[in-house]
């Protein structure tokens, strides 16, 4: 069980999240501390460490849209946030996968900041509203990469194959 | 079957016959481009090769592109100090493609490459930058991707399970127009199909409109195909193609070009009369909130920017010249000017573009990504409204959340520096 500490709507962009003016902070033990540093409440919550682990985020359509920004999702893994949008722009997405943060497609998800969440792989059940999404799986050649641990594992494996 | 113009590229990349939407693939890549943010990728390549025992190479340095542009001069000690880790890096490895901070072949990436010759038609470009999706202007398949991402690439010279992405044709007829320019195409097409419309597909873009679009206005469209969510946008190459190349971009020798099949499947098709196309202008705080420039005119603005890889180019500053030329910027605005590249400022410097628009009261800056993105130079005041012809509207994106980014074309935005307001440029300022 975890609890939606964030709603938000459609088309968030990697500027929302991770404002370009903390770009040349890149190191994903860094980034935190810029997480969506315009919404200031949010950002105080998550510096002083009020939010559990595997917390959710959760958003519309096309979360994540824009810049390819890698910090803005080394950010949300930092602290270890679980993400579900109705859909997700490309390159964010990709980009969580090869972090290995948590990013769920859930189509017609429902459900406010407060509201308790059972996730599965296949559906997200909001306890408090007591009603059921669909989770939309994720590729298996993605899927291929979080079972490695993310892409810096994964790449290191296959360049151990090759050189062989 | 017949396939699309990137089902070929793919297909041509991974030594395969053929390959369709929805097939995995792991293509070859040609070139390989970063900015600042190598300094990432290039510590994320340093961990994959983390107990491996093996020395971290990158795979072919001639095929690596670094060009710094996001935040040049330095804005702060922090940047200064991630860019001479970059540059230490790239002598180590003798990466070939290196633009650092010069006034003679500095500039923003996605105009070095084009103008170096570094793409070609049917390449497979990656960078890690969204606005990678400009090099397709060439006729290459060319997509944004994130640093742990390039990282691998420097590793294996390939990138790992791609989808191969279905496509969108836009085909587009009539003229424009003079003061309709290619920009306000790609406005129109994101505010009819929406910041998603296109989201994990390839826009290929037809029709007789298009051919007799520049290098530099294709760059323009393809550049914000990835603000309709696009994977990649692409303009088959054709005579302006091979012309650019050799004539601008000095490539000598034959250049090959791939044509997409003419059975083709398509996921959707969409037609546009350029004729009937009015300038457009995307209003705060998305890139689909278009409308037509008549919708807008009167309000008032306190900051035009002319610049950026979608609009810094030599017929964009040379349009704003024009209409600036011997007049002045209103009193209550400020005007930056600043070239997509060192080579294109030199060229504007010479043909006197330049000189107009700083007798006119613009401020003329170094070439770089300026105030586009928020960092570095030209921040807006709480309140404040901007005009200006770079890609994004975001709201924060020009540096403060408190501020309203609109977007236009050259000659939009500069019609609007004389009047102070949004100004139609076919009724003259
Ligand atoms: S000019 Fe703007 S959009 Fe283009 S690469 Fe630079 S920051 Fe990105």
């Amino acid at each position: 069980m975890t609890k939606v500490v964030l709603k938000l709507g459609d088309d968030v962009s990697t500027d929302i999240i991770y404002p370009g003016r903390f770009m040349a902070t890149v190191l994903p033990t860094e980034t935190p501390q810029y997480i969506f540093a315009d919404l200031v409440d949010f950002n105080r919550r998550v510096k002083n460490q009020d939010i559990a682990p595997q917390s959710v985020i959760v958003a519309g359509n096309n979360f994540g849209c824009g810049s390819s920004r890698e910090q803005a999702a080394s950010c949300l893994k930092g602290p270890d946030f679980i993400v579900i949008a109705r859909d997700f722009a490309r390159i964010f997405l990709q980009n969580s996968i090869n972090l290995g943060l948590n990013t769920i497609i859930c189509p017609d998800i429902e459900a406010d900041e407060g509201d308790e969440l059972k996730i599965s792989a296949t559906q997200v059940l909001n306890l408090t509203s007591g009603k059921n999404f669909k989770v939309v799986p994720l590729p298996q050649a993605r899927q291929a990469i979080i079972d490695a641990g993310g892409l810096i594992p994964y790449t290191r494996q296959r360049l151990l194959q090759t050189k062989k | 079957m017949g396939m699309t113009l990137v089902e070929k590229i793919l297909a041509r990349a991974t030594g395969q016959p053929a390959v369709k939407a929805g097939d995995v693939v792991e293509p070859h890549v040609d070139l390989a481009m970063s900015h600042e943010n190598a300094a990432l990728v290039l510590n994320q390549f340093q961990e994959i090769y983390q107990g491996t025992g093996l020395e971290a190479r990158v795979w072919d340095p001639d095929r690596i592109a670094i060009i710094f542009d996001h935040r040049v001069p330095a804005e702060s000690s922090k940047t200064a100090t991630n860019q001479k880790k970059v540059r230490d890096f790239v002598s180590k490895q003798g990466i070939g493609k290196f633009h650092d901070i010069r006034g003679d072949e500095g500039g923003i990436c996605h105009q070095i490459l084009p103008e170096n010759g570094y793409v070609r038609p049917g390449a497979v470009v990656v960078g890690t930058d969204s606005h990678t999706t400009s090099h397709g202007a060439l006729g290459a398949f060319a997509f944004g991707i994130g640093a742990t991402e390039m990282a691998s690439v420097w590793a294996l010279g390939r990138v790992l399970n791609v989808e191969v992405p279905g496509t969108i044709k836009v085909e587009v007829h009539g003229d424009f127009h003079p003061y309709v320019l290619p920009k306000d195409l790609i406005l129109y097409l994101i505010g009819k199909i929406s910041a998603q419309g296109a989201n994990f597909k390839v826009i290929e873009f037809h029709g007789p409109a298009i051919k007799k679009i520049s290098t530099s206005g294709r760059l323009t469209i393809c550049n914000m195909s990835v603000e309709a969510g696009a994977t990649a946008g692409i303009v088959p190459g054709d005579a302006e193609t091979v012309r650019y190349l050799n004539d601008d971009a000095g490539v000598k020798g034959r250049i090959e070009i791939l044509q997409p099949d003419a059975e083709a499947i398509y996921d959707r098709v969409i037609q546009i009369d350029a004729s009937a196309m009015d300038p457009q202008v995307a209003c705060p705080h998305t890139v689909d909130n278009v409308k037509p420039v008549q919708e807008v005119v009167g309000k008032q603005v306190n900051q035009i920017v002319i610049g950026s890889c979608t609009n810094g180019r030599l017929d964009d500053i040379r349009i704003a010249a024009q209409i600036l030329e011997g007049k002045k910027v209103a009193r209550n605005v400020r005007m930056l000017v600043f070239p997509a590249s060192a080579r294109i400022y030199r060229q504007a410097l010479q043909d006197g573009y330049l000189l107009s628009l700083m007798n006119a009261g613009a401020v003329v800056m170094n070439s770089g990504c300026g105030p586009c993105l928020g960092v570095h130079q030209g921040a807006l005041a709480d309140g404040d409204v901007a005009l200006a012809t770079t890609n994004r509207n975001f709201k924060g994106r020009m540096g403060n959340p408190a501020a309203e980014v609109f977007l236009c074309s050259p000659a939009v935005a500069a019609a609007s520096a004389l009047t102070g307001k949004i100004t139609d440029p076919r009724k003259g300022a």
